[in-house]
This record gives C-alpha cells, sequence and structure tokens, in this order.
C-alpha cells in the first residue's frame, strides 16, 4: 500500500488562512491520491481537498500541520504540499 | 419610444448629500428577495439549488475575471473556491431530500458556518463571516430567480443604504446615487462629496423603476424620473456649466487670507492616496485627516504594520514636509469592519468606537502605532485618537504609542514620538478639554452634533435637529478658547468646515484651521476670502 505521512511549520503571516487554503486545495486536488490534513500526528484529519473543511480547522500562524496521502502519487503529492506550505504560499498564482 | 417620450416627468424631492448633476439610467439595488416560488417536490428543489449554485459560480468567475485588483480577486476566488466544494452545499442537500425548501435549507446549511466564522478567536478568520454572508445572498438572489447586479458606470443607483465599502468598490463615473436612508453626514455622503459623485437621500427608492431614465440634482436634492426632451437639455448645459464652476473653484489655490488679511489654514480630509492624484500640495496646508478606516474595510486580511507604514510614508512624501494628521482606526459606528466591530451592538454609535475599539483590540492597535511611530521619522506627522471621551484613555494611548516606540528602538528601527492630539466630539470631551494631555485638538463636527443633539445623523425625519446649533458652536468655541490660552492648535474637521455657508459661523468663534474634502477647497477659501468680522 502506498501511504505516506509528512508535517510542516505554517509561517504564513495570519496562517492557513483564505487564500492560503485556496492554494493547498487546489494543489491536493491535482493528485489521485486521498489526501488528509491534521493538526497532529495522529490526526483528526480532515480532508485537504476541501476548502470548507480545511478552513474550519482555523490553522493559526507557527503552528505545525501534518499530511497523510494514500494512493498511486501519495508522495509526490506530499512532496508538493510540503514545498507550497514551506515556501509561505509564494508559489505562481 | 413614442410611448416613454409622452410618459410625464416624476419629480421626487429629496435631500442633498452632495452636490452635483447626474444624467443616466436608474439602477435599482435590489435587497435580497425572499424565495416566494410556491413549494415544489423534492427534486425540483434539488435542482433548483444545483442551477443556482452553478450560476453563483459563473457570475463569481466572470467578476473575478473582471477586476483588476489582486485583492477583490483574492476574495472572489475564495467564494469561488467555496462553492467548487460540494461539503458546502451537501448539508443543505441532505435537508431538501428531507423535504425542506430549496432556499431555506441552504440557509440552514451556511449559518452556522458563518456562525463558526464569527466566533474564531483570529480576527482574520472572523472577517471570513462577511464572504459567506456574501455568498450565502447571492445564492439566495439567484435562488429567487433574481440576477445578479453589477453596478455600471453612468448609472444612478437607488438603493435602500449602502455600505461604504460598496461604495468605494463602485466605478462612479459621470454616476450619482439615491439613498432612502443614510443622511447628508453619514460617511457614505462624506465619500460621495470628497469624490464628487452627486448623492441625494431621504427618498422612498422601493417605487422607483429600474432602468429609467432620471436626472439627479444633488445641490437641490432633487431626483425627476422620466424627463421631457427640455429638461434634459437644461441639465446637461448645468452638468456642463458645473464642471468648468468646479474647475474654476479648484484654482482658487495658494495660502487664505481672509477680507482683513488675515491668515487661515485650510487643510484636506482624505481616506487615502487615491484622492491626492491631481493635487497639488502648495494649494493646501496640509492634511488635516487622513481617515484609515478604509484601509482597514472590504479586505480578506487586515493590514499588517509594513503596509500600513507605507502608506502613511507616501502621504507623508506626498505632504513636502506640511503637516499630516492621521487619525488611528474609527470603526464602529457606522463604519463596521469585518472581523474586528461588533455586530449585535444595539446602538453603535454610543458603543465600542473609536478609541474604545482600538484599547479592545491591543493587536490591532499596536501594529497601527508601530507603523505611525515608523512613518514619524519621514515626515511631518501628527496622530490623532478618535472618540475620547475621559483623559485616561489618551494617556493610555500616549503609553502605548511610547511602548511601541521603545519596543521598535530595541529591534533596532528608526521611530519617533509624533505629536499626539485627539479628536473632540465627545461632548463630554468638550466640556471638559483643560483635563486632556493632548498636543492638539481637532474638531469632529459629524459626531459633535449628533451627541449634542442626542438625534441620529442617519435619521431621516430628525434631520432638522442633526444640524449645527448655537449649542455646537458654542462648545466649538469653548474648545477654541481654551487651547489658543494653552498654546495649542485646534482645527475642524467635520463637515461644518465645509460649508462655505458656515464658515463665518466657525471664524466668528475664533476657529483659524479648517480640514475639508478637496472639492470644497475652493468654495471654503473663497468663504474666507469674503469674511470681514470679528478679527481682532
Amino acid at each position: 500500500m502506498n501511504r505516506h505521512q509528512a508535517s510542516v511549520l505554517i509561517r504564513h503571516e495570519v496562517g492557513l488562512h483564505a487564500r492560503p487554503s485556496v492554494k493547498l486545495t487546489k494543489l491536493a486536488k491535482a493528485f489521485e491520491s486521498r489526501i488528509d490534513l491534521g493538526l497532529s500526528p495522529d490526526g483528526p484529519w480532515v480532508d485537504a481537498k476541501s476548502i470548507v473543511k480545511v478552513m474550519a480547522t482555523k490553522v493559526p500562524k507557527d503552528s505545525t500541520i501534518y499530511f497523510r496521502a494514500e494512493g498511486s502519487d501519495a508522495k509526490a503529492a506530499l512532496e508538493a504540499l510540503v514545498t507550497l506550505v514551506d515556501g509561505d504560499f509564494q508559489d505562481g498564482r | 419610444m413614442d410611448d416613454r417620450a409622452h410618459r410625464p416627468a416624476r419629480r421626487i424631492q429629496g435631500r442633498s448629500a452632495a452636490p452635483g448633476i447626474a444624467i443616466g439610467p436608474l439602477v435599482r439595488l435590489a435587497v435580497v428577495p425572499q424565495d416566494t416560488r410556491p413549494h415544489r417536490s423534492v427534486a425540483e428543489e434539488h435542482q433548483a439549488l444545483v442551477d443556482a449554485l452553478a450560476t453563483s459560480q459563473e457570475a463569481l468567475a466572470l467578476l473575478a475575471s473582471e477586476t483588476g485588483d489582486a485583492e477583490a480577486e483574492a476574495i472572489l476566488s475564495f467564494q469561488i473556491a467555496l462553492l467548487e466544494d460540494d461539503n458546502l452545499a451537501a448539508p443543505a442537500f441532505a435537508l431538501i431530500a428531507g423535504g425542506e425548501v430549496a432556499s431555506r435549507a441552504w440557509m440552514m446549511a451556511i449559518d452556522p458556518e458563518i456562525t463558526s466564522y464569527e466566533e474564531a478567536s483570529d480576527s482574520n478568520f472572523r472577517a471570513r463571516a462577511s464572504d459567506l454572508r456574501d455568498l450565502r445572498d447571492r445564492v439566495l438572489r439567484h435562488l429567487a430567480g433574481e440576477a445578479d447586479q453589477s453596478l455600471p458606470s453612468g448609472v444612478i443607483v437607488a438603493a435602500d443604504d449602502m455600505p461604504p465599502s460598496m461604495f468605494l468598490a463602485t466605478d462612479w463615473r459621470d454616476g450619482g446615487l439615491v439613498l432612502r436612508r443614510g443622511s447628508p453626514s453619514s460617511h457614505v455622503a462624506i465619500l460621495a462629496r470628497s469624490r464628487g459623485v452627486p448623492m441625494i437621500v431621504g427618498v422612498d427608492v422601493n417605487h422607483l423603476g429600474d432602468g429609467k431614465d432620471a436626472l439627479l440634482d444633488g445641490d437641490a436634492g432633487v431626483l425627476i424620473v422620466d424627463p421631457d426632451a427640455s429638461m434634459r437639455d437644461l441639465y446637461r448645459q448645468r452638468h456642463a456649466e458645473q464642471s468648468n464652476l468646479r474647475q474654476a473653484a479648484m484654482s482658487f489655490g495658494g495660502p487664505a487670507f481672509t477680507a482683513r488679511g488675515e491668515r487661515v489654514g485650510v487643510m484636506i480630509n482624505v481616506t487615502g492616496l487615491a484622492e491626492l492624484g491631481g493635487l497639488d500640495p502648495a494649494e493646501v496646508d496640509g492634511i488635516g485627516l487622513m481617515r484609515t478606516e478604509f484601509l482597514f474595510q472590504g479586505r480578506e486580511i487586515l493590514p499588517t504594520e509594513e503596509e500600513q507604514y507605507q502608506i502613511y510614508r507616501r502621504m507623508l512624501e506626498w505632504a513636502e514636509g506640511r503637516p499630516v494628521t492621521i487619525r488611528t482606526l474609527d470603526a464602529g459606528g457606522d463604519k463596521p469592519i469585518a472581523g474586528l466591530t461588533q455586530s449585535s451592538e444595539l446602538n453603535p454609535f454610543l458603543g465600542v468606537r473609536g478609541v474604545r475599539l482600538s484599547l479592545r483590540h491591543l493587536d490591532v492597535f499596536r501594529a497601527q502605532l508601530r507603523a505611525l511611530a515608523r512613518a514619524a521619522v519621514t515626515g511631518n506627522l501628527k496622530v490623532m485618537i478618535p472618540m475620547v471621551t475621559v483623559p485616561e484613555e489618551l494617556d493610555r494611548c500616549r503609553a502605548l504609542l511610547e511602548e511601541a516606540i521603545e519596543e521598535l528602538c530595541r529591534e533596532g528601527r528608526q521611530a519617533r514620538m509624533p505629536p499626539l492630539g485627539m479628536m473632540v466630539e465627545v461632548p463630554a470631551a468638550a466640556l471638559t478639554i483643560e483635563d486632556f494631555d493632548a498636543d492638539f485638538f481637532s474638531i469632529g463636527s459629524n459626531d459633535l452634533i449628533q451627541y449634542v443633539a442626542a438625534a441620529s445623523r442617519d435619521e431621516p425625519q430628525l434631520a432638522d435637529l442633526a444640524r449645527p446649533s448655537r449649542a455646537v458652536f458654542g462648545l466649538i468655541g469653548h474648545v477654541v478658547k481654551y487651547a489658543d490660552g494653552a498654546g495649542r492648535e485646534t482645527s475642524l474637521c467635520g463637515d461644518l468646515a465645509g460649508d462655505p455657508e458656515q464658515v463665518a459661523a466657525l471664524l466668528d468663534q475664533g476657529l483659524r484651521t479648517f480640514s475639508v474634502a478637496p472639492g470644497a477647497l475652493g468654495p471654503v477659501k473663497a468663504a474666507i476670502a469674503r469674511y470681514s468680522g470679528a478679527a481682532a
């Protein structure tokens, strides 16, 4: 089974807020794998492709978020998501 | 065509809020409609919501592609992303399956989401509640079968009321505004005057036909619907004359003197850099009031210290050494800010607003004070605190500003203590003005008038009470006299200062510094030049 987990620190000035969340869920949706986001390594988990769920976690600045992914492109998905968050969501528009 | 030509013209009397003439079709700004469709089958209700969601999404995508503004685009793309997410409407579809009508199901699904954002501890998350409300209402409009409205330029907009953020987001070129609510001293009216948008209030807009030809006379406070050809020609002519006149008034440049040769300071009130375009700083004695609440409104996130610093710095740069008085956030009252002001106040004008709000949101206030202390190094900055009622509030602000400066110095940044003054708009402060440790005073006549008269400036029926009275002039005279004796400056930055007919009465009270909307510079300077009264 192709399962992966990763964590990354949110440094964005206002946390995982509207604009970052739009970018994050858009990127997550580009992958086939099921991708979850959590505030601890043991969850609870929410669907990282749902902006409603991601925003509902109200992740503040300077908190670590956890991803877990399961599927054919799980590893690539996590790498891309961690790069996005680590780069402070500064990727192309 | 013939039919239209023969329809009799209708003349509707309202009250003038901003002068000028506008000619164009009426556009009725819709309130959120009630869904009055008869209840249909579960399948039909389901389809109605599917369709409303799809058309809302298309409309938002179109809006997002047309806006040239990154901030607006970000807000819209967030709303689009929410609509694209099936999780948003899933509870609504479940309710519909259980027999609920689509509109109620949609509201029941969205309202708890809105509440959860409203209750968030982080103000940036709280501010998202307004996006969800916007989205909720847009879908409701589609469910009721009404199309979205975007406001084209060159039209006369008729609405019940309009929030300042919406006014700012509209292209008013050659347009005008007709409101049922609001008053000549509401903030939308202030904006309308400052941007030269003709506006009248107190008009029953419910019976105005959408799309009808209309003439708006902001000077007389009159709206004419279905004008005949001769009326239209007359207004076209007046419109042309007025633009010439306005240009002539603007050319009343240089310092202002009374007929006896006494120098009077005339400064301007602004909300941001945009209004300074095309204005020569040499024509004014500085910026008497920069309102900062507009930096905070209609945004996705509150402005950062750095962003504020850059804007303040550029205002000071524009002024070329002339004084620039920046007022700290004056939110609350009729200037709500998503995520910051309290929406549930029974009487917002007597509630947590101005400095009262700032002292309860120290994170937001500190960021602004830091930005101001840094900007003070780059020019002739003065900082003004709004809604001060008792001396302790101002003392607290001074201490916070000093703290911010110490903190900045520790961080190795340049900062300076600017003169710290206060708005005089609460009668209690005006009456005990000698108790306040302020470096300067600025009289906010709009609020002072409504607090002295206990008459809301937004209640059309009380417009006659909410006018400058002898009681108000008495308080102004009291403050000016004390300040003169104590060697401190006093200016007046409310609408009273920009009314040429009140200039003489204010000069009589000893006032020698006016701060007015840029559009009023010419007329006010002309009125000062005519004054030959009581100069000592």
